[in-house]
């Protein structure tokens, strides 16, 4: 995964816990002992992420199945 | 992997053995290429497959005495294909390729040629394209000098000319009227001014000091070496003049022209050659569906063919292939090939180190069922290979784990304390017989498991324990040798436990399973304990019209069962209709956990198991009746009714409300209480597209709970839903959600496996 933009903001979404509106921040996903910087919607005051349907489905999955492959 | 396992896999396979039209063809013509490009009409190509094994097209393809023919399968329905005539409308309907050249580099060995026949001038010819110089001798005038005595309107001299201008423009010599041998110049002073010769004098006896007494030469039928080291011969002289086989001496000079090459150079003769001349073929073909067609004659036999109709000849070639398991078998046809090349594929992968395992998906698509070795002449079975890749693959760390969780952690469920229990028949402290159901009959049918376990205890004495578990097939499958072993023991001490009954099993996995695990124990399957004394609850819930009797494919070599299970249909009255029978039957898709790897793969054979027969299936295996109903096809078990498949989530409330009632109703104990689950109501779509990605009711409820709990949650301003996540194993589940009365309503769910982590976050 690059560091590109992996999704739009997501204005509507709100943290429950701080009720802030969710802004692109820099997150690091893993997996399989792999990590990348990406950038996501996420709580800027508790960092909670928020991982879209599409994304999880999408570019994330091809991503899991790959390294899966390696 | 076990390299001499895999070679002995590969060599099982024979759909790369040659077809009998190739291997009966001394020069080992591929006909079935040329045959091919004939059917596209494409007499160029064909021309250029024929010329690739013959140096004189023109002239064999009318005179040769194809042994090809022969061995053409398509004589066993109808006439061969005429594969001769083909070749002549390649040579008069394809545009040659530009005539062969010497390669660039020449050589400074010179090579005699003895007698300008067949085999002779192969041998001029395939040497002098390697850029050796070349001398040809000819006692006669004129070269194919034999060539003479058929009829010029089957053999015309303008064929014989087309082909002897490509050997000159190959910058042979030739000296014709010059004899060598008794009468002219001695062999050996010839052989003083070559570096090697090929002696292709025809049948006739050979007056030489080099020769016998009786004019022959001791040939080697591989090499087509004398005793003399720079002296080799071949054709009609080797193998004697009657019948003459004009292609027989053609490929001793192929044969010869490249041990002389090899000996100019220095190198083995014997070693490494490919099979040469007439060799039995080993490829399988079934040929039964072909109906019997005859030859197409040419409307003109003098012209021999024309395009058209040299198309439809070829159009009757099959052409020869085996791919038997292949057509039988979707997850074989799927990766467009055939077994041989996936073991190598797989092995292959098996070896990679670093960089992209392309095969692991391939590996753990089968099914594991068996079909392709029941078909298959040699008996190679992939499942067999699929298994001990997966077993490496697990060995090394390099199963995917995205592959097989969700199955393993379903085959955790069923060996836990929710599911599993060990007990003696109420009220007996031995057990003459245990019944063991199976997960997946508990899950899909529990009343037909409490059923049949009544049943069984009223018929047979010494009491009838109850073994409820999982068998350990889902770890097999998936190639966790470890983890089957760790059920196979706990499984084995429960069974020490209660005395080591028989074992009665309903489920033809769990049969097998046990079988592997308990090779000391006795199992029978339920069907035929039961015997011709009915089934529990059936008579009311079998349909009385035919019904079309699907074998499980883990019953496949298991006759018994099969038999019994018949005996009880009939005996219920049942018509029963045989689809290919036990042997052939096919999986149902969720068979070596394909399903969970390959969706489409499994997906495709079960289609095609139900297109197979338009009548309702009866079943014994509670996989392959769930499969069946899921997919729409009407289908019943042996011991119960027609029913939508549960799905995942239900199958384990299922075993867990099984375990819970025959405690409370048999032994008359409780099962710790818990409080209710949360109540999560999803409509049939979210259901089923849960169902798909593989999110259980109790993953859905793990989220919202701990979601509620702590407040980790987002809000969707507009729509006002409820959208969190929840990472209880190595998936991340996400669910949108709201409340709704006591309980909830879910709106969509979807997972990842991917950790992610906000950075400079605790």
């Amino acid at each position: 995964m690059n560091s590109q933009p992996t999704a739009k903001p997501a204005p509507e979404l709100v943290c429950g816990k701080c009720n802030r509106k969710l802004e692109i921040g820099k997150v690091t996903v893993s997996y399989l002992g792999n990590r990348f910087p990406v950038e996501l919607p996420r709580c800027p005051a508790c960092g909670l992420v928020y991982v879209p349907e599409d994304l999880a489905l999408g570019k994330m999955l091809q991503v899991e199945q790959a390294l899966e492959d390696k | 992997m076990d390299d001499q396992k895999v070679r002995a896999w590969e060599a099982q396979c024979v759909e790369e053995q040659l077809p009998g039209c190739t291997t009966n063809c001394p020069a080992r013509l591929d006909v079935r290429r040329l045959v091919g490009h004939v059917r596209e009409g494409d007499f160029t190509a064909a021309l250029a497959v024929f010329a690739r094994s013959v140096p004189f097209p023109a002239i064999v393809s009318r005179i040769c005495d194809h042994p090809c023919e022969a061995a053409c399968r398509r004589g066993e329905a109808g006439d061969a294909i005429r594969i001769n005539a083909l070749e002549r409308a390649c040579v008069e309907l394809g545009k040659a390729r530009a005539a062969r050249r010497p390669q660039g580099q020449r050589r400074k060995k010179r090579i005699g040629v003895v007698g300008a026949g067949l085999s002779g001038l192969t041998v001029a010819a395939d040497l002098a394209a390697k850029g050796y110089a070349v001398v040809v001798f000819e006692a006669a005038e004129h070269c194919f000098h034999r060539l003479l005595s058929w009829p010029a309107e089957q053999l015309p001299p303008a064929a014989v000319a087309a082909d002897l201008g490509a050997l000159h423009a190959l910058g042979v010599e030739f000296r014709c009227g010059t004899t060598i041998g008794e009468s002219g110049v001695a062999l050996a002073s010839a052989l003083e001014q070559f570096d090697a010769l090929y002696l292709g004098v025809g049948p006739v006896a050979f007056h030489d000091p080099l020769f016998d007494s009786d004019g022959r030469i001791a040939v080697d039928p591989v090499t087509f070496a004398t005793a003399h080291p720079r002296l080799f011969a071949g054709g009609s002289h080797r193998y004697g003049g009657e019948p003459y086989s004009p292609i027989t001496s053609l490929a001793d000079g192929r044969y010869a022209a490249l041990s002389i090459d090899r000996f100019c150079q220095g190198a083995s003769l014997a070693a490494n050659r490919e099979p040469q001349g007439i060799t039995p073929s080993r490829l399988y073909t079934d040929i039964r569906g072909f109906a019997p067609l005859p030859a197409v004659v040419p409307a003109d036999p003098r012209h021999g063919y024309t395009a058209e109709e040299a198309i439809a000849e070829a159009q009757r070639c099959f052409p020869c292939h085996c791919l038997e398991c292949v057509k039988a078998c979707e997850y074989l046809k799927h990766y467009g090939a055939y077994p041989k090349r996936y073991v190598r594929e797989i092995y292959n992968n098996d070896g990679i180190v670093l960089g992209n395992h392309k095969a692991n998906r391939m590996a753990n698509s089968c099914s594991l069922c068996g079909l392709c070795a029941a078909l298959c002449p040699d008996r190679l079975d992939m499942g067999e290979v699929c298994l001990e890749a997966r077993e490496s693959m697990v060995g090394k760390g390099k199963m995917p784990p995205s592959f097989h969780d969700f199955a393993l952690r379903d085959m955790e469920f069923s060996s836990g304390e929710a599911f599993a229990l060990a007990r003696h028949q109420p009220g007996a402290s031995a057990s003459a017989a245990v019944f063991f159901p199976g997960c997946q009959l508990s899950a899909s049918s529990p009343e037909a498991v409490g059923g049949a376990y009544a049943w069984l205890r009223q018929h047979i004495a010494g009491g009838v324990g109850l073994m409820l578990g999982c068998c350990g097939a889902p770890a097999r499958w998936a190639g966790q040798a470890g983890r089957f072993d760790a059920n196979a023991r706990e499984f084995t001490a429960n069974w020490q436990r209660l005395g080591q009954p028989e074992f009665i099993v309903a489920c033809p996995t769990c049969q097998r399973m046990l079988e592997k695990t308990l090779p000391e124990g006795r199992v029978v399957s339920l069907w035929a304990a039961l015997g011709a004394g009915g089934v529990p609850g059936a008579p009311a819930a079998l349909p009385t019209r035919p019904l079309a009797i699907h074998d499980p494919c883990t019953a496949r070599k298991d006759q018994p069962t099969q038999d019994s299970v018949r005996r009880l249909l009939a005996g219920l009255g049942v018509a029963a209709i045989e689809l290919d029978g036990g042997e052939r039957t096919t999986c149902c898709g969720f068979g070596g956990l394909a399903a969970f790897v390959n969706p489409e793969v499994a997906e495709a054979t079960i289609r095609r198991r139900i297109g197979a027969c338009d009548a309702d299936y009866v079943t014994y295996c509670a996989m392959c009746r769930d499969s069946f109903a899921r997919h729409g096809k009407r289908a019943v078990h042996v011991l119960h009714a027609a029913r939508p498949d549960p799905g995942f989530s239900r199958r384990q409330e299922n075993r867990a409300r099984l375990k819970a009632t025959l405690l409370r109703t048999l032994w008359e104990e409780n099962m710790p209480t818990e409080e209710p689950p949360l109540d999560v109501a999803l409509s049939p779509a979210v259901a089923a597209e849960a169902e798909r990605r593989q999110i259980l009711l109790d993953d859905i409820r793990t989220v919202i709970e701990h979601a509620e709990r702590t407040g980790e949650k987002f809000v969707d301003g507009a729509t006002g839903h409820t959208i969190a996540s929840h990472r209880p194993i190595s998936v991340t589940y996400w669910v949108e959600y709201e409340p709704a009365g006591s309980g909830f309503t879910v709106h969509r769910v979807w997972s990842h496996r991917m950790e992610v982590a906000a950075d400079g976050q605790p």
